[in-house]
């Protein structure tokens, strides 16, 4: 029942012929570069060059930071002339660009002096090594989405791979990057898929290509002929039709597999590379080259020699703009990325960063000004081109009136933001717009909410704690109280060190407190059953690892409540037994939780031989239930490192942290009981 | 340097709202053409003078709402209204019967839901309801098909003073619907008795065959041009034409033939122009079949049960009710999704609920 094709789609003009007839070409070495720090999806890179160093090509300027990150290379030979905020491209923003940290490199516009890594051959290198090369080197995908390729050629670590796509499609109008990237490095892409095919794991490459780049097929074809890889690679043409090239829709189309909703191509065997991504990755570990340049298409109507360029990155725009051979009078709109997809920026003063494939500059006949919008009359256009099948009309309808959760009842996440359906809409709606807006404020509303939930939480933690701390001191008192008055009827009780009987306990309130103690042990039951539900939900949600870390701190938060009162309703519990059995001097029981075992442990300065050898037993096994939490986190840590798991991997270092304080708190309780009851021994035995 | 800012996508297909109506009213024409062929010049005064109201009303109200006239007076929708409406009046009504009807379809059915895609009601099929209700009689004396220029045809003249409510129409003139006689024809008398009586003017069933042809070229032509889907005329007339066969099949004494139900009225028109217009219909691919399959059955139940001959007018409106419901129950199934979403599902915000 698998289908191979996706449904709905569109065929926009194609306007490709204007940039894939010139050759690839070199654009000439900048004299300035701009590296902003955000290149791709994860943690922003550190620097590690100060102002007034001077780089080599290729030398390392910012190092990644965290599980998902990239470093940043120097991509020209000279000095930092600056680290500043600056305007980076940036699609989210209303004018296409943000403030972001950048690297400002200034040469002279004619040396290159590289630093390259020693080359590797990847056939005899092994698989920790290649990632590390890949990591080290700063290669990520450079389809648009910028997502570290060293962390996605780790993803046999959690998800089994049978088939790798070469996503070569690229389904955008105008765009000639990968067609381009194809035809001059043909064999460099290949190899470069078999490479990440091996990390992976995959036992097949398909190539995914759409049917408008003979030139790229045939190049394909005469590389595949003449290579024989372990590998069957089998070249995968695919009929023009936008989104062929979306992700999600060319794993359909080539596979039959529907990648599910809110997941990755992984869960379903599946892992796609864009090939440009493939010819870095390959240059990386054969050459020893960083990744300091791209191919970019410059195109559209206002450029009088448009073409694809090989540009080092961080090169500013209008450099380019002007060897593709602006004519800025009939520039009317600049647009970094595709027709469909990508987003106008504001001015050409912007760098290159590592996911711009394509700059067109625009004249105002082609790419005219919105026509207003009118109604929607729900005519279904949309409906018919959605490549998600989903309802565009409800969306919009949704959307625009603010019923969210309607909005999303009908699946708006699910929306590639593809702009089918506002480019065929006859109203001039602009959907995908609306769309995003109404994703922003869900996203917006969530996070709100779950801060106020963590408030909450946080704040009956606090009361958990005191209400704790209250019903310890109170704890401790009445065992002052029952300690003095039976040492005040048994005064011999001392030496012989006999606990007391129930049957000496004078017979008060009997009735009263069997109750009342009947009482504390139910709700000492509930609160055990709380904790244990809190670690469990707090279990899962490491697990899991698609949580947010702030999520796993307020699950801990809820399991840290969850103990405190259990530590109560125990203190509690032991202050009416040593009411009813006032011998009994152990105030609070020791709990199997590790956190509560030994900080509560009061020091008992006046305890009898027998009380002081019950104490250390008791301590004894608090240090071994600490030191088995600590082994335990120990564990938890190294398994979320394995799999390379942020989120789990905050969780397990603060829980270490935490048993750690509690193995040390538990050691030294311990080795104070001892000290007294070797005190008690030294007095107790003259 | 002053660059363009907009959202994406930055290029869009040639396609307008105005241009999606102008296609519809060009569909319309071997409609109009056929009928006022047959049934005079009455037909061709109503559906000019129905869309002129159109553009009149629509112009008032938008004035009163305080919102632009131009941009709205151009997407060319009220035209579709008034031609719809006019060409399904019978050649004799007055004019201020069809300002009657206009009204209520263009400023209570259409702009007092806020205007132009917040109708919930086929705004046509809402005038054309009050006036089937509220002037019976001047609603169901249809035309003779006297044609044009014929010996018996009415003059231009005699239609226009008509049209100006001057005179009543003359009973050799007028002639009931076939859908009126045969429902008309009497529990005693047998169909193939009633066929052999002559009930109807020379010409009538022929006249109202043509015409439905005609609508249905007008409808290939929607249908070529992806103005419409196949969801809707499909399932209305499938269904229609099953029901009919079923009752046919049980009983074809007393019940019309298939053809008969598919031709003899307004269910071609019905289903290609009135049923789908995407404002009141259900809005998924699926919820059109269902949409259509449900007014095709009521056309069925309502045509030998009910007052009134024809029901499609009725059976659309009807259905308009059941729109929302259709939309809850149809989504389809999204990318991604195991199985497709049905109904609402409100989300339980409980305290005591462990958060997923």
């Amino acid at each position: 029942m698998a289908d191979f094709d996706f449904p709905g789609g569109i065929m926009p003009p194609e306007r490709k012929a204007l940039s894939n007839r010139a050759p690839l070409i070199e654009a000439p070495l900048p004299a300035r570069v701009v590296l902003p720090l955000t290149q791709h999806v994860g943690q922003p890179a550190e620097p590690v060059v100060t102002v007034g160093q001077t780089v080599r090509t290729g030398e390392i300027v910012a190092c990644a930071q965290g599980m998902i990150s990239a470093p940043v290379h120097a991509s020209i030979t000279g000095s930092v002339t600056a680290i500043e905020e600056r305007a980076v491209p940036h699609p989210s923003a209303a004018v296409g660009e943000s403030k972001a940290l950048c690297i400002v490199i200034e040469g002279n516009g004619q040396d290159d002096d590289w630093l390259r890594m020693p080359p590797l051959d990847w056939r005899s290198t092994g698989d920790e090594f290649l990632i590390e090369r890949l990591q080290s080197s700063g290669v990520v995908g450079l389809g648009g989405a910028g997502f570290p390729t060293a962390v996605k050629a780790q993803v046999r670590r959690r998800h089994t791979i049978d088939t790798l796509i070469v996503n070569a499609a690229e389904c955008e109008p105008y765009i000639t990057a990968d067609d381009l990237t194809l035809r001059t490095h043909p064999g460099d892409v290949l190899e470069g898929a078999r490479m990440l095919a091996r990390l992976c794991g995959a036992e097949r490459i398909l190539i995914g290509i759409e049917d408008n780049k003979p030139e790229a097929i045939a190049a394909l074809r005469r590389t595949l002929s003449g290579t024989v890889g372990d590998i069957p690679v089998e070249l995968k043409i695919v009929a023009t039709r936008y989104p062929s090239g979306g992700e999600r829709q060319l794993v359909q189309k080539l596979t039959g597999r529907e990648v599910p909703s809110r997941g990755l191509p992984a869960d379903v065997g599946v892992l796609c590379h864009n090939p440009g991504t493939l010819l870095a990755s390959l240059r990386a570990v054969r050459d020893g080259e960083p990744m300091i340049s791209r191919i970019v298409t410059l195109t559209g109507e206002a450029l009088a020699r448009p073409g694809n360029l090989q540009t080092r990155l961080g090169t500013p725009l209008h450099e380019l703009l002007s060897v593709a051979g602006l004519r800025p009078e009939r520039l009317s709109q600049l647009i970094l990325g595709g027709p469909m997809m990508g987003f106008t920026l504001d001015s050409d003063a912007l760098p290159l960063v590592k996911t711009a494939n394509c700059l067109i500059a625009g004249t105002a006949d082609e790419f005219p000004p919105a026509p207003a919008e009118q109604p929607c009359i729900r005519c279904g256009a949309c409906e018919t081109v959605c490549p998600a099948s989903l309802l565009p009309q409800q969306l919009y309808w949704f959307s625009k009136s603010r019923e969210h959760d309607k909005a999303e009842l009908f699946n708006l996440f699910d929306c590639i933001e593809c702009g089918a359906c506002a480019y065929v809409c006859p109203s001039h709606i602009p959907l995908v717009q609306y769309y995003r807006a109404a994703k922003g404020e869900i996203r917006l509303r969530e996070r709100e909410a779950r801060k106020a939930e963590h408030a909450r939480h946080r704040f009956e933690f606090r009361q958990a704690r005191m209400a704790r701390e209250e019903a310890e001191k109170e704890a401790r008192r009445q065992a002052r109280l029952a300690q003095a008055k039976a040492s005040r009827s048994a005064p011999e009780q001392r030496k012989t060190a006999v606990p007391s009987v129930p049957s000496d306990t004078p017979q008060r309130d009997s009735q009263d407190s069997a109750a009342e103690l009947k009482k504390l042990k139910i709700a000492q039951a509930a609160a055990k059953a709380a904790v244990r539900k809190a670690e469990k939900a707090l279990a899962r949600a490491s697990e899991g690892g698609q949580h947010p870390s702030a999520d796993l701190d307020d699950l801990e938060t809820q399991l840290a409540t969850a103990r405190e009162n259990l530590q109560a309703t125990e203190a509690r519990l032991a202050a009416l037994q040593s009411q009813t059995t006032p011998a009994a001097t152990q105030p609070v029981p020791t709990t199997k939780t590790e956190s509560a075992a030994p900080a509560s442990q009061p020091s008992s300065t006046g305890a009898t031989t027998g009380d002081a050898a019950k104490q250390v037993r008791q301590r004894k096994i608090a240090v071994a239930s600490a030191q088995a939490a600590y082994r335990k986190a120990e564990k938890a840590l190294e398994s979320a490192m394995a799999q390379n798991d942020d989120a789990a991997l905050a969780a397990a270092q603060q829980k270490l942290e935490r048993t750690q304080g509690n193995l040390e708190r538990a050691r030294k309780a311990l080795e104070e009981a001892e000290a007294t009851a070797s005190e008690h021994k030294d007095t107790s035995t003259p | 340097m002053s660059l363009m800012h907009a959202s994406s996508p930055h290029t869009r297909a040639a396609t307008s709202t105005a241009r999606v109506m102008g296609w519809v009213l060009l569909a319309t024409l071997p409609g109009i053409l056929s009928a006022t062929f047959y049934f005079g010049w009455g037909v061709l005064f109503n559906m000019l003078f129905a869309a002129a109201m159109g553009i009149v009303l629509e112009a008032g109200v938008l004035r009163l709402r305080q919102r632009p006239l131009g941009m709205t007076l151009r997407d060319n929708s009220a035209l579709v209204t008034g031609v719809l409406l006019g060409v399904s009046l019978p050649a004799f009504v007055p004019w201020w019967l069809i300002l009657v009807g206009m009204v209520a379809a263009i400023v209570v059915a259409k702009h007092l839901f806020g205007g132009l895609g917040q109708n919930p009601f086929n705004p046509a099929m809402v005038g054309y309801a009050l006036l089937l209700i509220a002037f019976p009689v001047d609603m169901t004396q249809w035309a003779a098909p006297h044609g044009l220029f014929g010996p018996d045809a009415i003059a231009p003249g005699d239609a226009l003073r008509h049209f100006l409510g001057l005179t009543d129409p003359a009973d050799a003139m007028t002639g009931a619907t076939p859908l009126d006689a045969f429902k008309h024809k009497g529990e005693t008398l047998l169909a193939s008795e009633f066929w052999a009586s002559d009930p109807l003017p020379p010409g009538t069933l022929e006249a109202w065959r043509n015409v439905a042809l005609a609508w249905l070229a007008g409808g290939v032509v929607l249908l070529a041009k992806r103005i419409i889907t196949w969801h809707i005329p499909v399932s209305l007339l499938g269904t229609l034409a099953l029901v009919a066969t079923a009752m046919y099949a049980i009983d074809p004494s007393h019940f019309a033939t298939p053809l008969f139900h598919l031709l003899g009225g307004a269910a071609i028109f019905g289903a290609f122009f009135i049923a789908t217009d995407p404002v009141s219909a259900a809005t998924s691919r699926r919820g059109k079949l269902w949409y259509g399959a449900g007014i095709g059955l009521l056309i069925m139940v309502i045509r030998p049960t009910g007052a009134y001959p024809d029901a499609v007018a009725f059976a659309v409106l009807l259905m308009n009710f059941a729109v929302p419901f259709i939309d809850y129950y149809t989504q389809p199934r999204t990318y991604g999704h195991a199985r497709a979403n049905r109904g609402i599902q409100v989300r339980q915000l409980d305290d005591d609920e462990e958060l997923p």
